[in-house]
Protein backbone atom coordinates (compact mmCIF):
# COMPACT_ATOMS: atom_id res chain seq x y z
CA UNK A 1 0.00 0.00 0.00
CA UNK A 2 1.87 2.92 -1.49
CA UNK A 3 -0.75 5.60 -0.07
CA UNK A 4 -0.34 4.49 3.48
CA UNK A 5 3.01 4.64 5.72
CA UNK A 6 3.86 1.71 7.60
CA UNK A 7 1.80 3.01 10.52
CA UNK A 8 -1.13 3.68 8.89
CA UNK A 9 -1.32 0.14 6.86
CA UNK A 10 -1.14 -1.44 10.08
CA UNK A 11 -4.27 -0.14 11.29
CA UNK A 12 -6.05 -1.61 8.79
CA UNK A 13 -4.50 -4.96 8.56
CA UNK A 14 -4.20 -5.70 12.04
CA UNK A 15 -7.88 -5.96 13.32
CA UNK A 16 -8.11 -8.53 10.19
CA UNK A 17 -6.58 -11.24 11.72
CA UNK A 18 -3.91 -11.28 14.47
CA UNK A 19 -6.26 -8.10 16.52
CA UNK A 20 -9.94 -9.07 15.28
CA UNK A 21 -12.61 -7.60 17.24
CA UNK A 22 -14.49 -10.56 17.85
CA UNK A 23 -11.97 -13.47 17.92
CA UNK A 24 -9.41 -11.16 19.95
CA UNK A 25 -11.15 -8.39 21.11
CA UNK A 26 -14.24 -10.03 22.02
CA UNK A 27 -16.25 -6.93 20.88
CA UNK A 28 -19.09 -7.36 19.08
CA UNK A 29 -20.47 -10.69 20.10
CA UNK A 30 -24.36 -10.01 20.54
CA UNK A 31 -24.53 -9.45 16.91
CA UNK A 32 -22.45 -12.09 15.90
CA UNK A 33 -24.57 -14.76 17.35
CA UNK A 34 -27.76 -12.74 16.45
CA UNK A 35 -27.94 -12.72 12.74
CA UNK A 36 -25.67 -14.44 11.65
CA UNK A 37 -28.23 -17.46 11.00
CA UNK A 38 -28.44 -16.31 7.33
CA UNK A 39 -25.38 -14.94 4.85
CA UNK A 40 -27.51 -11.68 3.62
CA UNK A 41 -28.13 -10.40 6.82
CA UNK A 42 -24.01 -10.78 8.10
CA UNK A 43 -23.25 -9.13 5.07
CA UNK A 44 -25.92 -5.78 5.26
CA UNK A 45 -24.97 -5.65 8.81
CA UNK A 46 -21.13 -6.04 8.25
CA UNK A 47 -21.63 -3.22 5.08
CA UNK A 48 -23.56 -1.09 8.02
CA UNK A 49 -20.86 -1.42 10.71
CA UNK A 50 -18.18 -0.57 7.99
CA UNK A 51 -20.09 2.73 7.27
CA UNK A 52 -21.54 3.56 11.08
CA UNK A 53 -17.76 2.95 12.81
CA UNK A 54 -16.14 4.62 9.65
CA UNK A 55 -17.76 7.47 10.00
CA UNK A 56 -18.56 7.51 14.08
CA UNK A 57 -14.51 7.36 14.70
CA UNK A 58 -14.12 10.59 12.54
CA UNK A 59 -16.91 12.64 14.09
CA UNK A 60 -15.35 11.49 17.78
CA UNK A 61 -11.84 12.11 16.60
CA UNK A 62 -12.61 15.46 15.74
CA UNK A 63 -14.77 16.03 18.99
CA UNK A 64 -11.89 14.42 21.50
CA UNK A 65 -10.40 17.45 22.92
CA UNK A 66 -13.70 19.07 23.65
CA UNK A 67 -15.28 15.96 24.80
CA UNK A 68 -15.62 16.32 28.87
CA UNK A 69 -14.36 13.07 30.45
CA UNK A 70 -16.87 12.85 32.88
CA UNK A 71 -19.67 12.22 30.05
CA UNK A 72 -17.67 10.91 27.26
CA UNK A 73 -19.65 7.27 27.22
CA UNK A 74 -23.07 9.23 26.84
CA UNK A 75 -21.45 11.53 24.28
CA UNK A 76 -20.27 8.31 21.96
CA UNK A 77 -23.43 7.24 22.88
CA UNK A 78 -25.70 10.24 21.33
CA UNK A 79 -23.30 10.49 18.07
CA UNK A 80 -24.06 6.74 17.22
CA UNK A 81 -27.14 6.87 17.61
CA UNK A 82 -27.85 10.07 15.65
CA UNK A 83 -25.85 8.57 12.78
CA UNK A 84 -27.50 5.60 12.59
CA UNK A 85 -30.94 7.72 13.63
CA UNK A 86 -30.53 10.31 10.21
CA UNK A 87 -29.41 7.41 8.11
CA UNK A 88 -32.23 5.56 8.90
CA UNK A 89 -34.73 8.48 8.33
CA UNK A 90 -33.11 9.26 4.71
CA UNK A 91 -33.06 5.71 3.39
CA UNK A 92 -36.87 5.51 4.66
CA UNK A 93 -37.90 8.64 2.44
CA UNK A 94 -35.61 7.68 -0.69
CA UNK A 95 -34.71 4.24 -0.64
CA UNK A 96 -37.86 2.48 1.25
CA UNK A 97 -36.92 -0.64 0.22
CA UNK A 98 -33.46 -0.90 1.48
CA UNK A 99 -34.73 0.26 4.70
CA UNK A 100 -37.28 -2.41 5.42
CA UNK A 101 -34.13 -4.27 5.04
CA UNK A 102 -31.76 -2.73 7.34
CA UNK A 103 -35.03 -1.98 9.85
CA UNK A 104 -33.63 -4.53 12.10
CA UNK A 105 -30.14 -3.42 12.17
CA UNK A 106 -30.74 0.22 13.42
CA UNK A 107 -31.12 -0.97 17.30
CA UNK A 108 -28.12 -3.84 16.92
CA UNK A 109 -25.71 -1.22 15.52
CA UNK A 110 -26.30 1.59 18.28
CA UNK A 111 -25.51 -0.96 20.69
CA UNK A 112 -23.03 -2.76 19.19
CA UNK A 113 -20.21 -2.91 21.71
CA UNK A 114 -17.80 -2.96 18.88
CA UNK A 115 -18.72 0.46 18.17
CA UNK A 116 -18.16 2.10 21.75
CA UNK A 117 -15.07 0.11 21.83
CA UNK A 118 -13.24 1.42 19.38
CA UNK A 119 -14.52 5.20 20.45
CA UNK A 120 -13.31 4.79 23.52
CA UNK A 121 -10.02 2.68 22.17
CA UNK A 122 -9.14 4.55 19.62
CA UNK A 123 -10.61 7.27 18.53
CA UNK A 124 -10.81 9.43 21.43
CA UNK A 125 -6.68 9.49 21.26
CA UNK A 126 -6.33 9.61 17.89
CA UNK A 127 -6.51 11.90 14.72
CA UNK A 128 -9.41 11.51 12.64
CA UNK A 129 -7.72 10.29 9.31
CA UNK A 130 -5.77 7.53 10.90
CA UNK A 131 -9.32 7.31 13.41
CA UNK A 132 -10.66 6.33 10.17
CA UNK A 133 -8.97 3.88 9.15
CA UNK A 134 -9.10 2.43 12.58
CA UNK A 135 -12.44 2.23 12.02
CA UNK A 136 -12.58 0.92 8.77
CA UNK A 137 -10.45 -1.94 9.41
CA UNK A 138 -12.29 -3.04 12.58
CA UNK A 139 -15.28 -3.27 10.54
CA UNK A 140 -13.77 -5.65 8.00
CA UNK A 141 -12.60 -7.53 10.31
CA UNK A 142 -15.64 -7.61 11.93
CA UNK A 143 -16.96 -8.30 9.20
CA UNK A 144 -15.18 -11.22 7.87
CA UNK A 145 -16.17 -13.14 10.91
CA UNK A 146 -19.41 -12.08 10.53
CA UNK A 147 -19.51 -13.52 7.18
CA UNK A 148 -17.89 -16.38 7.98
CA UNK A 149 -20.09 -17.43 10.57
CA UNK A 150 -23.09 -16.91 8.92
CA UNK A 151 -21.92 -18.74 5.89
CA UNK A 152 -21.60 -22.18 7.56
CA UNK A 153 -24.75 -21.74 9.73
CA UNK A 154 -26.93 -20.61 6.75
CA UNK A 155 -25.36 -23.89 4.60
CA UNK A 156 -25.58 -26.47 7.39
CA UNK A 157 -28.57 -25.61 9.09
CA UNK A 158 -30.46 -24.27 6.13
CA UNK A 159 -28.91 -25.90 3.25
CA UNK A 160 -28.98 -22.70 1.69
CA UNK A 161 -26.36 -19.63 0.51
CA UNK A 162 -27.89 -15.92 0.02
CA UNK A 163 -31.56 -18.10 -0.42
CA UNK A 164 -30.30 -20.38 -2.72
CA UNK A 165 -30.88 -24.00 -2.40
CA UNK A 166 -27.17 -25.08 -3.06
CA UNK A 167 -27.27 -28.56 -1.56
CA UNK A 168 -30.95 -29.99 -3.30
CA UNK A 169 -34.72 -29.43 -1.60
CA UNK A 170 -35.09 -30.75 1.36
CA UNK A 171 -38.91 -31.32 1.16
CA UNK A 172 -38.58 -32.76 -2.53
CA UNK A 173 -35.46 -34.84 -1.41
CA UNK A 174 -33.17 -34.01 -4.41
CA UNK A 175 -29.17 -33.25 -4.51
CA UNK A 176 -27.58 -34.44 -1.19
CA UNK A 177 -31.12 -35.00 0.10
CA UNK A 178 -31.40 -37.84 -1.94
CA UNK A 179 -28.76 -40.29 0.27
CA UNK A 180 -30.43 -39.10 3.48
CA UNK A 181 -28.59 -35.79 3.72
CA UNK A 182 -30.55 -33.81 6.93
CA UNK A 183 -29.90 -30.03 7.75
CA UNK A 184 -29.35 -29.57 11.35
CA UNK A 185 -31.35 -26.92 12.64
CA UNK A 186 -29.56 -26.39 15.93
CA UNK A 187 -27.30 -24.43 13.52
CA UNK A 188 -30.00 -22.21 13.54
CA UNK A 189 -30.06 -21.26 16.91
CA UNK A 190 -27.51 -18.31 18.56
CA UNK A 191 -25.83 -21.07 20.73
CA UNK A 192 -24.05 -22.16 17.89
CA UNK A 193 -22.74 -19.49 16.57
CA UNK A 194 -20.78 -19.53 19.77
CA UNK A 195 -19.31 -22.54 18.98
CA UNK A 196 -18.74 -21.60 15.28
CA UNK A 197 -17.01 -18.45 16.70
CA UNK A 198 -15.03 -20.42 19.16
CA UNK A 199 -13.93 -23.02 16.48
CA UNK A 200 -12.87 -20.32 14.34
CA UNK A 201 -10.81 -18.71 17.35
CA UNK A 202 -9.35 -22.28 18.48
CA UNK A 203 -8.21 -22.62 14.57
CA UNK A 204 -6.49 -19.25 14.75
CA UNK A 205 -4.81 -19.53 17.43
CA UNK A 206 -3.57 -22.84 16.72
CA UNK A 207 -1.72 -21.15 13.80
CA UNK A 208 -0.37 -18.49 15.54
CA UNK A 209 0.81 -19.21 19.06
CA UNK A 210 1.92 -15.73 19.65
CA UNK A 211 -1.42 -14.61 20.43
CA UNK A 212 -2.32 -17.61 23.25
CA UNK A 213 -2.72 -15.96 26.42
CA UNK A 214 -0.32 -16.69 29.08
CA UNK A 215 -2.79 -18.99 31.88
CA UNK B 1 -3.21 17.93 36.64
CA UNK B 2 -7.00 19.35 36.19
CA UNK B 3 -7.97 20.00 32.40
CA UNK B 4 -10.54 22.65 31.22
CA UNK B 5 -12.88 19.74 30.21
CA UNK B 6 -12.42 18.45 33.68
CA UNK B 7 -15.02 21.50 35.62
CA UNK B 8 -18.68 20.55 36.47
CA UNK B 9 -19.57 23.66 34.76
CA UNK B 10 -17.84 23.00 31.38
CA UNK B 11 -19.28 19.21 31.78
CA UNK B 12 -22.83 20.89 31.88
CA UNK B 13 -22.44 23.30 29.03
CA UNK B 14 -21.82 20.89 26.87
CA UNK B 15 -24.48 18.68 28.29
CA UNK B 16 -27.14 21.06 27.09
CA UNK B 17 -25.37 22.37 24.14
CA UNK B 18 -25.18 19.11 22.82
CA UNK B 19 -28.27 17.46 23.13
CA UNK B 20 -29.92 20.84 21.92
CA UNK B 21 -28.21 20.75 19.08
CA UNK B 22 -28.51 16.65 18.16
CA UNK B 23 -32.44 17.29 19.54
CA UNK B 24 -32.88 20.31 16.67
CA UNK B 25 -31.57 18.22 14.06
CA UNK B 26 -33.31 15.30 14.68
CA UNK B 27 -36.83 17.34 14.65
CA UNK B 28 -35.80 18.97 11.84
CA UNK B 29 -34.90 16.43 9.97
CA UNK B 30 -37.80 13.82 11.11
CA UNK B 31 -40.73 16.81 10.28
CA UNK B 32 -39.26 17.54 6.86
CA UNK B 33 -38.64 13.86 5.99
CA UNK B 34 -42.32 12.61 7.06
CA UNK B 35 -44.46 13.30 4.08
CA UNK B 36 -41.87 11.33 1.63
CA UNK B 37 -41.90 8.65 3.88
CA UNK B 38 -46.01 8.68 4.73
CA UNK B 39 -46.05 8.40 1.13
CA UNK B 40 -43.71 5.49 0.99
CA UNK B 41 -46.07 3.66 3.31
CA UNK B 42 -49.28 4.50 1.78
CA UNK B 43 -48.15 3.07 -1.17
CA UNK B 44 -46.58 -0.23 0.89
CA UNK B 45 -50.01 -0.83 2.41
CA UNK B 46 -51.20 -0.56 -1.40
CA UNK B 47 -48.49 -3.26 -2.87
CA UNK B 48 -49.20 -5.60 0.39
CA UNK B 49 -53.03 -5.88 -0.41
CA UNK B 50 -52.61 -6.44 -3.87
CA UNK B 51 -49.77 -9.12 -3.48
CA UNK B 52 -52.15 -10.71 -1.06
CA UNK B 53 -54.46 -11.05 -3.84
CA UNK B 54 -52.28 -12.66 -6.29
CA UNK B 55 -51.16 -9.19 -7.67
CA UNK B 56 -47.53 -8.98 -7.69
CA UNK B 57 -44.38 -9.63 -9.43
CA UNK B 58 -43.14 -12.77 -7.88
CA UNK B 59 -40.90 -15.61 -10.11
CA UNK B 60 -40.01 -18.64 -8.84
CA UNK B 61 -39.31 -18.34 -5.85
CA UNK B 62 -39.01 -14.28 -4.76
CA UNK B 63 -41.45 -12.43 -3.25
CA UNK B 64 -41.84 -9.14 -5.36
CA UNK B 65 -44.54 -6.20 -4.92
CA UNK B 66 -45.98 -4.50 -8.10
CA UNK B 67 -43.24 -2.17 -8.84
CA UNK B 68 -44.38 1.86 -7.08
CA UNK B 69 -45.03 3.77 -9.54
CA UNK B 70 -47.84 1.14 -10.71
CA UNK B 71 -49.24 0.17 -7.16
CA UNK B 72 -51.58 3.39 -7.38
CA UNK B 73 -53.41 2.50 -10.52
CA UNK B 74 -53.21 -1.29 -10.23
CA UNK B 75 -54.93 -0.73 -6.77
CA UNK B 76 -57.77 1.20 -8.23
CA UNK B 77 -57.96 -1.27 -11.18
CA UNK B 78 -58.31 -4.31 -9.13
CA UNK B 79 -60.11 -3.57 -5.76
CA UNK B 80 -63.23 -2.79 -6.73
CA UNK B 81 -64.60 -1.81 -3.09
CA UNK B 82 -63.37 -0.80 0.18
CA UNK B 83 -65.41 -1.40 3.17
CA UNK B 84 -65.69 -0.75 6.54
CA UNK B 85 -67.29 -2.74 9.45
CA UNK B 86 -68.08 -1.14 12.62
CA UNK B 87 -70.63 -3.49 14.71
CA UNK B 88 -73.73 -4.08 12.11
CA UNK B 89 -72.94 -1.05 10.24
CA UNK B 90 -71.35 -1.56 6.86
CA UNK B 91 -70.21 1.69 4.61
CA UNK B 92 -68.12 2.15 2.18
CA UNK B 93 -64.71 4.14 2.23
CA UNK B 94 -62.24 4.73 -0.35
CA UNK B 95 -59.75 5.13 2.31
CA UNK B 96 -60.42 2.46 4.27
CA UNK B 97 -56.69 1.03 3.69
CA UNK B 98 -55.28 3.91 5.62
CA UNK B 99 -57.22 2.72 8.49
CA UNK B 100 -54.86 2.25 11.32
CA UNK B 101 -55.36 -1.32 12.89
CA UNK B 102 -53.25 -1.09 15.45
CA UNK B 103 -55.12 2.07 16.69
CA UNK B 104 -58.09 0.25 15.90
CA UNK B 105 -57.03 -2.65 17.96
CA UNK B 106 -56.19 -0.50 21.12
CA UNK B 107 -59.78 1.47 20.52
CA UNK B 108 -61.37 -2.05 21.41
CA UNK B 109 -59.24 -2.85 24.58
CA UNK B 110 -61.11 0.60 26.09
CA UNK B 111 -64.36 -0.71 25.09
CA UNK B 112 -65.07 1.49 21.58
CA UNK B 113 -66.47 -0.16 18.69
CA UNK B 114 -63.30 -1.53 16.03
CA UNK B 115 -63.42 -0.26 12.70
CA UNK B 116 -62.77 -3.69 10.73
CA UNK B 117 -61.41 -2.81 7.44
CA UNK B 118 -62.02 -5.11 4.26
CA UNK B 119 -60.92 -4.68 0.69
CA UNK B 120 -62.79 -6.33 -1.90
CA UNK B 121 -61.06 -7.14 -5.02
CA UNK B 122 -61.95 -8.68 -8.25
CA UNK B 123 -59.23 -10.78 -10.24
CA UNK B 124 -59.77 -12.96 -13.36
CA UNK B 125 -63.65 -12.71 -12.39
CA UNK B 126 -62.79 -14.27 -9.01
CA UNK B 127 -63.66 -11.92 -5.67
CA UNK B 128 -61.02 -11.70 -3.56
CA UNK B 129 -61.79 -10.46 0.79
CA UNK B 130 -58.50 -8.99 2.18
CA UNK B 131 -58.58 -7.76 5.58
CA UNK B 132 -55.90 -6.59 7.01
CA UNK B 133 -54.33 -8.21 10.44
CA UNK B 134 -51.59 -7.17 13.17
CA UNK B 135 -50.17 -8.75 16.59
CA UNK B 136 -47.08 -9.36 18.52
CA UNK B 137 -43.69 -11.51 17.51
CA UNK B 138 -40.92 -12.19 19.88
CA UNK B 139 -39.21 -8.79 19.13
CA UNK B 140 -41.78 -6.62 18.05
CA UNK B 141 -44.63 -5.85 16.04
CA UNK B 142 -45.93 -8.54 13.26
CA UNK B 143 -48.80 -7.67 10.58
CA UNK B 144 -50.12 -8.81 7.52
CA UNK B 145 -53.03 -9.14 4.84
CA UNK B 146 -54.96 -12.37 3.93
CA UNK B 147 -57.05 -12.84 0.88
CA UNK B 148 -60.25 -14.86 0.85
CA UNK B 149 -62.89 -15.82 -1.11
CA UNK B 150 -66.52 -16.17 0.36
CA UNK B 151 -66.03 -19.31 1.97
CA UNK B 152 -63.12 -17.55 3.79
CA UNK B 153 -60.34 -20.19 2.23
CA UNK B 154 -57.55 -18.21 2.24
CA UNK B 155 -56.59 -17.60 -1.37
CA UNK B 156 -53.49 -15.89 -0.22
CA UNK B 157 -51.42 -14.04 2.30
CA UNK B 158 -48.34 -11.45 3.18
CA UNK B 159 -46.65 -11.31 6.12
CA UNK B 160 -44.53 -8.49 7.47
CA UNK B 161 -42.56 -8.06 10.62
CA UNK B 162 -40.86 -5.06 12.52
CA UNK B 163 -37.74 -6.20 14.31
CA UNK B 164 -37.79 -10.39 14.06
CA UNK B 165 -34.63 -12.29 14.01
CA UNK B 166 -33.30 -12.53 10.30
CA UNK B 167 -32.90 -16.19 9.07
CA UNK B 168 -35.43 -17.11 11.42
CA UNK B 169 -38.70 -14.82 12.48
CA UNK B 170 -38.14 -12.69 9.67
CA UNK B 171 -38.90 -15.46 7.41
CA UNK B 172 -42.31 -15.11 7.50
CA UNK B 173 -42.09 -12.89 5.22
CA UNK B 174 -40.27 -15.72 2.59
CA UNK B 175 -42.70 -17.61 -0.34
CA UNK B 176 -41.86 -20.75 1.18
CA UNK B 177 -43.86 -19.64 4.38
CA UNK B 178 -46.16 -17.27 3.21
CA UNK B 179 -47.67 -20.09 0.01
CA UNK B 180 -48.25 -22.62 2.28
CA UNK B 181 -51.23 -20.59 3.69
CA UNK B 182 -53.01 -21.03 0.04
CA UNK B 183 -56.07 -22.36 -0.07
CA UNK B 184 -55.95 -23.35 3.95
CA UNK B 185 -59.61 -23.21 5.39
CA UNK B 186 -60.56 -21.25 8.67
CA UNK B 187 -64.23 -22.45 8.78
CA UNK B 188 -64.89 -25.67 9.53
CA UNK B 189 -67.34 -27.88 7.59
CA UNK B 190 -69.98 -26.77 10.09
CA UNK B 191 -69.31 -23.13 9.53
CA UNK B 192 -67.40 -22.43 13.05
CA UNK B 193 -64.53 -20.37 12.66
CA UNK B 194 -61.12 -22.41 13.58
CA UNK B 195 -57.94 -20.13 12.12
CA UNK B 196 -54.95 -21.48 11.43
CA UNK B 197 -51.98 -22.53 13.23
CA UNK B 198 -48.02 -22.54 12.88
CA UNK B 199 -47.58 -25.82 13.73
CA UNK B 200 -44.30 -27.79 14.28
CA UNK B 201 -44.54 -31.39 13.31
CA UNK B 202 -47.47 -31.58 11.84
CA UNK B 203 -46.13 -34.31 9.03
CA UNK B 204 -46.99 -32.36 6.29
CA UNK B 205 -44.12 -30.34 5.11
CA UNK B 206 -45.66 -29.66 1.73
CA UNK B 207 -48.61 -28.58 2.57
CA UNK B 208 -50.82 -30.98 0.67
CA UNK B 209 -53.82 -31.16 3.44
CA UNK B 210 -55.74 -28.07 3.28
CA UNK B 211 -57.99 -28.98 5.83
CA UNK B 212 -56.19 -29.80 9.04
CA UNK B 213 -55.66 -25.75 10.05
CA UNK B 214 -51.93 -26.18 10.41
CA UNK B 215 -49.16 -24.80 8.53
CA UNK B 216 -45.73 -26.39 9.11
CA UNK B 217 -43.66 -23.67 11.15
CA UNK B 218 -39.99 -22.23 10.46
CA UNK B 219 -37.57 -23.82 12.47
CA UNK B 220 -35.92 -21.59 15.33
CA UNK B 221 -39.10 -19.47 15.00
CA UNK B 222 -41.57 -20.74 17.42
CA UNK B 223 -42.27 -17.42 19.06
CA UNK B 224 -42.89 -15.43 15.46
CA UNK B 225 -45.15 -18.54 14.27
CA UNK B 226 -47.25 -18.67 17.45
CA UNK B 227 -48.04 -14.59 17.11
CA UNK B 228 -48.68 -15.73 13.55
CA UNK B 229 -51.15 -18.02 14.45
CA UNK B 230 -52.67 -16.08 17.36
CA UNK B 231 -53.39 -12.46 15.04
CA UNK B 232 -54.91 -15.13 12.48
CA UNK B 233 -57.38 -16.76 15.03
CA UNK B 234 -57.86 -12.97 17.16
CA UNK B 235 -58.79 -10.44 13.91
CA UNK B 236 -59.88 -13.23 11.22
CA UNK B 237 -62.95 -14.08 13.91
CA UNK B 238 -63.82 -10.80 13.80
CA UNK B 239 -64.98 -11.07 10.40
CA UNK B 240 -66.66 -14.03 10.23
CA UNK B 241 -70.16 -12.09 11.02
CA UNK B 242 -69.63 -10.47 7.40
CA UNK B 243 -68.73 -13.55 5.63
CA UNK B 244 -71.58 -15.17 6.94
CA UNK B 245 -74.40 -12.21 6.19
CA UNK B 246 -72.74 -13.06 2.31
CA UNK B 247 -74.31 -16.33 2.46
CA UNK B 248 -77.66 -14.79 3.63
Amino acid sequence: MGLLSKKDAALIKDPLLDNNPITIQVLGICSALAITAELKASIVMSISVLFVLGVGNVVISLMRNIIPSKIRIIVQLIVVATLVIIVDLVLKAFAYELSKTLSVFVGLIITNCIIMGRFEAFALGNGPWRSFLDGIGNAVGYGIILIAVGFFRELLGSGTLLGFKVLGDPIEKTGLYAIGYENNGFMLLSPMALIVVGIIIWVQRSKNKSLIEEA
Amino acid sequence: MSKRTDSNSYTMIFAIVMVVIVGSLLAFLASSLKPAIKENERIEKQQNILYAMGVNENDESSATFVSTSVAGEEFAKYIKKQIVIEGDKISENDEAYLIDVKKQQANAKEGKTRKLPLFIGEKDGKTYYVAPIRGKGLWDAIWGYVSMDENMVVQGAYFDHKGETPGLGANIKQRYFMDDFYGEHLLTEAGVFKGITVAKGNNDPKNEDKTDYEVDAIAGATITGDGVSAMIKKDLALYVPYFKSLKK
